[in-house]
């Protein structure tokens, strides 16, 4: 596990989300009050930006169709009968007012 | 070739010279009118006062069709004397014409009572094309119209006259409106049904005098009460046109008297409508005269027979959008007569069944009509009613019948209240996606009177509903589990100023995508902009004030007020493009141009460099005015509907609304930018605007209905701002006007926008000025944008470093 600085956590406002590129991957990253969560910014339903969703407790909706999904674990809680793979998550922690977010050595070298 | 004249040019005449071109006959047909329009249907005189039709829309018989049958029509000429020795007709001007034949169709004229005064400026008749158009000429918003006389043809005024914003006050010498055809409690029914309108109703009153000098400035009664008038309408009955039979001497007492052949007592004579009396009877309405004409075709045709029996005892009427039905003897104070009735005071029906001899004697109905059918057929066959007793005011439920819902026919009737057959629910149900029981009430009205077939329907839209689904009561979400009326209220009562703060509160604390922006709607609205603004609680389109697309890339559309732009603004926009590589520049169809496929990143660059203000094309919110060329430019135009349109937007532009608004200006009545499928719409036309509401041009298409009709563009824009804020504070959000008009009812709109008392209109027209002024345009946020609003984070450090 590799821990990145990402930001500081004023940049992301209660209960949104923002878009964090990451190489070549987006990341969806959530500032849920008490803690922070990021996950694949991708929708497994349309490829919709899940960071531009709206919060509800622990889940985003997707904007394009309104999927929902777990931000914890990255599965999908609407519609409850789809049998998709859940969103890839990652770690987050936050150290002195900045975000960081971990990923595995294997992945970051890819 | 024999010559037959006919006096009258009305419906009756004209129904009856149809019937004789069914035979073959050899008359060499004359027609003389008075008036000078072709044959139209005066029934709908009263549409015409109220707006909702032209001259030309009622026109029964246009000029072709007389020349195409051969028909010499003498419009305008009045025949003035009737020669019987000779058989000639002198009209006004001296000029004879011989008949064979004459039928006498003179119809009625409003009956004048000997008032003193009468003679005063603006005091009215209301019984021809020509009164319609004075009257429509006066009628303007807040005159103080008094209609005398509380029949049919005074309610009918009555109505035209509150549509064109009139302050109507009907006055009745009777203690119950329409009392040759209701009884006090039916009467009283439509009286209230009326009050609710807005019109105010005096019973009782006899008119002793009008008052004012030169102008009628109001009327007195005998009791010492008096009330003021700006136009009063004198509808207190009719009187048979007898005159001409009088010169001709024939025999007349109040009508000329006809037989059962409707000949008069000259042999060579004829006559037929409202100048006739057969058997002691006068007549009023159009039906027993089209009954008159078959049989007088037949006799004047050389087919004497048919014969005429005296008028159907029944009367089927629309007064004000209540239903009025009245058929038989409906005198109750015979010992042998027994009285079954059913009110319901909130629906406002009322029936009365009046039997003898366990037979139909006479039948009321106020509010709900739709079971005429089955009383006129007891009425005509005297139908024994003894195996009916259990359900003589209402149809039996289907269940006594012993029928199955799946073996009826699609014609059956389910709701006889409403009038709703199989076929229209399973329409529904396939139309419309309908599949609880309140969306089957709002789209069809079934079960919405007395709710006996509500078994019924639930049981069909179990059968045929692909996902029925039991009502739930209509809450906003299972997070608030309020109705949005409620939450409304609950947010003014508590002071709540932001969306997650009635989630603390009220609901589960965290909300979700149907309740959030709901909650954002309603408390940016209840505050009129003066609220807590959560953006995490808006859609992605209202944080970043652009419209998402599939590829999560967003559309721009700036705003061009009316569709009117200008090479500068053009070339703004083809610059922009060009730089941002912005992959599609389209015309909307709302006037404007759409830049599609803008990375989130760029959007505040490029409002920037355009320079012009947000569209909101991307939001629950004013969209745009969509307007024709106009009085500007246009050769057929009346109206100024650029100008009008863009004052339009300039003064509504920036607000949210329960869902998108879209509106249109037209300068005439060509309607080339739609204004009537808009959910708002002014139709200028030649010195007014019509103002339309609830129009529709989506996945359904509706014509807006009329609002009212103003003089004034300043007036015509008014009455837009009155009837924005009131949709903005009475529809629940992502309700559309034409879904939100036909919960409430255009009549319930009307009168608590542009015919409530002037204070109301006044506290909507504050409330909006609150929210205009703490309104912005969106696009200004460029300028200080919220912590990374538009931005994509980036990692402080390189991920393989």
């Amino acid at each position: 596990m590799k821990w990145i600085r990402i930001t500081s956590t004023e940049n992301i406002p209660e209960r949104e989300g923002r878009a964090l590129m990451l190489d070549s991957r987006s990341v969806a990253l959530f500032n849920l009050g008490d803690r922070f969560v990021a996950l694949e910014n991708r929708c497994p339903h349309g490829g919709g930006p899940l960071a531009d969703g709206i919060v509800g407790g622990a889940t985003v909706t997707c904007p394009l169709h309104n999927w929902r999904v777990c931000l914890d674990s990255g599965a999908i809680t609407k519609p409850c009968d789809v049998s998709s793979p859940a969103v890839q998550t990652y770690p987050v922690k936050v150290e002195n007012g900045v975000i960081l977010l971990g990923i595995d050595e294997a992945s970051a070298a890819a | 070739m024999k010559q037959l004249v006919v006096i009258g040019n009305g419906m009756a005449g004209v129904a009856c010279v149809e019937q004789i071109l069914k035979f073959r006959h050899d008359f060499q047909i004359t027609i003389f009118g008075d008036e000078t329009h072709v044959n139209y249907n005066r029934i709908l005189l009263s549409s015409v006062l109220a707006g909702e039709k032209t001259a030309d829309d009622i026109v029964l018989n246009d000029i072709d069709w007389y020349q195409a049958n051969g028909i010499r029509a003498r419009l305008g000429v009045r025949v003035e004397n009737i020669d019987p020795s000779r058989c000639v007709v002198v009209d006004a001007e001296g000029a004879e014409t011989s008949y064979d034949r004459l039928i006498l169709a003179t119809g009625s004229s409003a009956f004048i009572p000997p008032i003193n005064g009468v003679d005063k400026k603006n005091v009215h008749v209301f019984r021809t094309l020509d009164d319609t158009r004075a009257l429509l000429e006066k009628s303007r918003p807040g005159c103080k119209a008094v209609v005398l006389g509380g029949g049919l043809l005074g309610l009918e005024a009555a109505r035209g006259l509150q549509v064109q914003g009139c302050d109507v006050t009907v006055v009745h010498l009777m203690e119950t409106l329409m009392e040759r055809q209701l009884d006090s409690l039916g009467g009283s029914y439509l009286r209230r049904k009326m009050e609710t309108l807005g019109v105010r109703v005096m019973l009782g009153k006899q008119t002793q005098a009008f008052l004012g000098n030169g102008k009628v400035e109001g009327l007195q009664f005998s009791c010492g009460e008096q009330v003021e008038a700006d136009l009063v309408i004198v509808a207190a009955g009719i009187r048979p046109n007898a005159e001409l039979g009088r010169k001709a001497g024939v025999e007349v007492r109040r009508g000329i008297v006809v037989n059962d052949y409707m000949e008069t007592s000259d042999p060579h004579i004829l006559a037929v409508g409202e100048c006739t009396e057969h058997n002691g009877q006068v007549f009023g309405l159009v039906a027993p005269l089209l009954e008159q004409g078959k049989v007088l075709a037949a006799t004047v045709t050389g087919n004497r027979g048919p014969v005429f029996t005296g008028a159907s005892p029944a009367a089927k009427l629309k007064i004000m959008g209540v239903d009025v039905f009245s058929a038989g003897n409906i005198e109750d104070r015979e010992p042998s007569v027994e009285c079954i009735r059913y009110e319901d005071p909130s629906l406002g029906i009322y029936k009365k069944l009046l039997i003898k001899d366990n037979r139909l004697h006479g039948v009321i109905l106020v509010g709900d009509a739709s079971d005429d059918h089955r009383y006129i057929e007891w009425l005509r066959a005297n139908t024994d009613l003894t195996p009916h007793r259990r359900h003589l005011l209402f149809p039996p439920p289907a269940e006594d019948a012993g029928l199955d819902v799946a073996q009826m026919p699609d014609n059956e009737t389910i709701c006889g209240c409403m009038g709703v057959t199989k076929g229209d629910i399973i329409a529904a149900i396939h139309t419309y996606g309908v599949n609880t029981m309140g969306q089957l009430k709002d789209r069809t009205r079934a079960s919405t009177g007395c709710g006996s077939c509500g078994n019924l329907c639930s049981r069909l839209l179990k059968a045929v509903a692909p996902d029925f689904e039991e009502d739930k009561q209509k809450v906003l979400c299972s997070c608030v589990p309020f109705t949005q009326e409620r939450l409304r209220d609950m947010v003014r009562s508590q002071k709540l100023r932001s969306a997650q703060d009635v989630l603390d509160i009220y609901g589960n604390g965290k909300g979700c995508e149907i309740c959030k922006p709901a909650l954002s709607y309603i408390v940016d609205m209840v505050w009129c902009g003066d609220h807590e603004e959560d953006r995490s609680a808006r859609f992605i389109n209202d944080r970043v004030h652009a419209n998402i697309q599939k590829d999560g890339t967003f559309s721009v559309v700036p705003r061009m007020r009316g569709g009117v732009t200008t090479p500068a603004e053009l070339r703004k926009i083809a610059d922009v493009a060009e730089k941002y590589n912005v992959p599609m520049v389209k015309v909307t169809g709302s006037q404007r141009i759409d830049l599609l496929g803008v990375k989130k990143a760029d959007l505040p660059a490029i409002w920037d460099e355009l320079g012009m203000p947000s569209g909101q094309a991307y939001t629950k919110g004013v969209r745009m005015v969509k307007t024709c060329v106009g009085s500007q430019f246009c050769r057929f135009g009346t109206q100024d509907s650029i100008a009008a349109g863009i004052d339009l937007e300039r003064r509504l532009e920036n607000l949210y609304t329960p869902h998108k608004f879209k509106m249109g200006v037209v300068g005439c009545p060509r309607n080339c930018a739609e204004a009537t499928v808009k959910d708002l719409g002014m139709v200028g036309q030649e010195g007014n605007w019509q103002i339309v509401f609830g129009g529709a041009a989506g996945k359904g298409v509706r014509k807006a209905d009329l609002l009212v009709t103003v003089e004034t563009t300043e007036e015509a824009l008014t009455a837009c701002e009155i009837v924005f804020q009131y949709y903005r504070e009475n529809a629940n959000y992502l309700e559309r006007t034409y879904d939100f008009v036909e919960r409430l009812g255009i009549e319930k709109v009307r009168k608590e926008t542009v015919y409530a008392p002037p204070e109301v209109r006044q506290a909507l027209l504050d409330r909006l000025k609150k929210s205009k002024d703490k309104s912005y345009d969106a696009w200004m946020e460029r300028v200080r944008p919220r912590p990374t609003q538009f931005v994509e984070i980036q990692p402080m450090e390189p991920v393989n470093a």
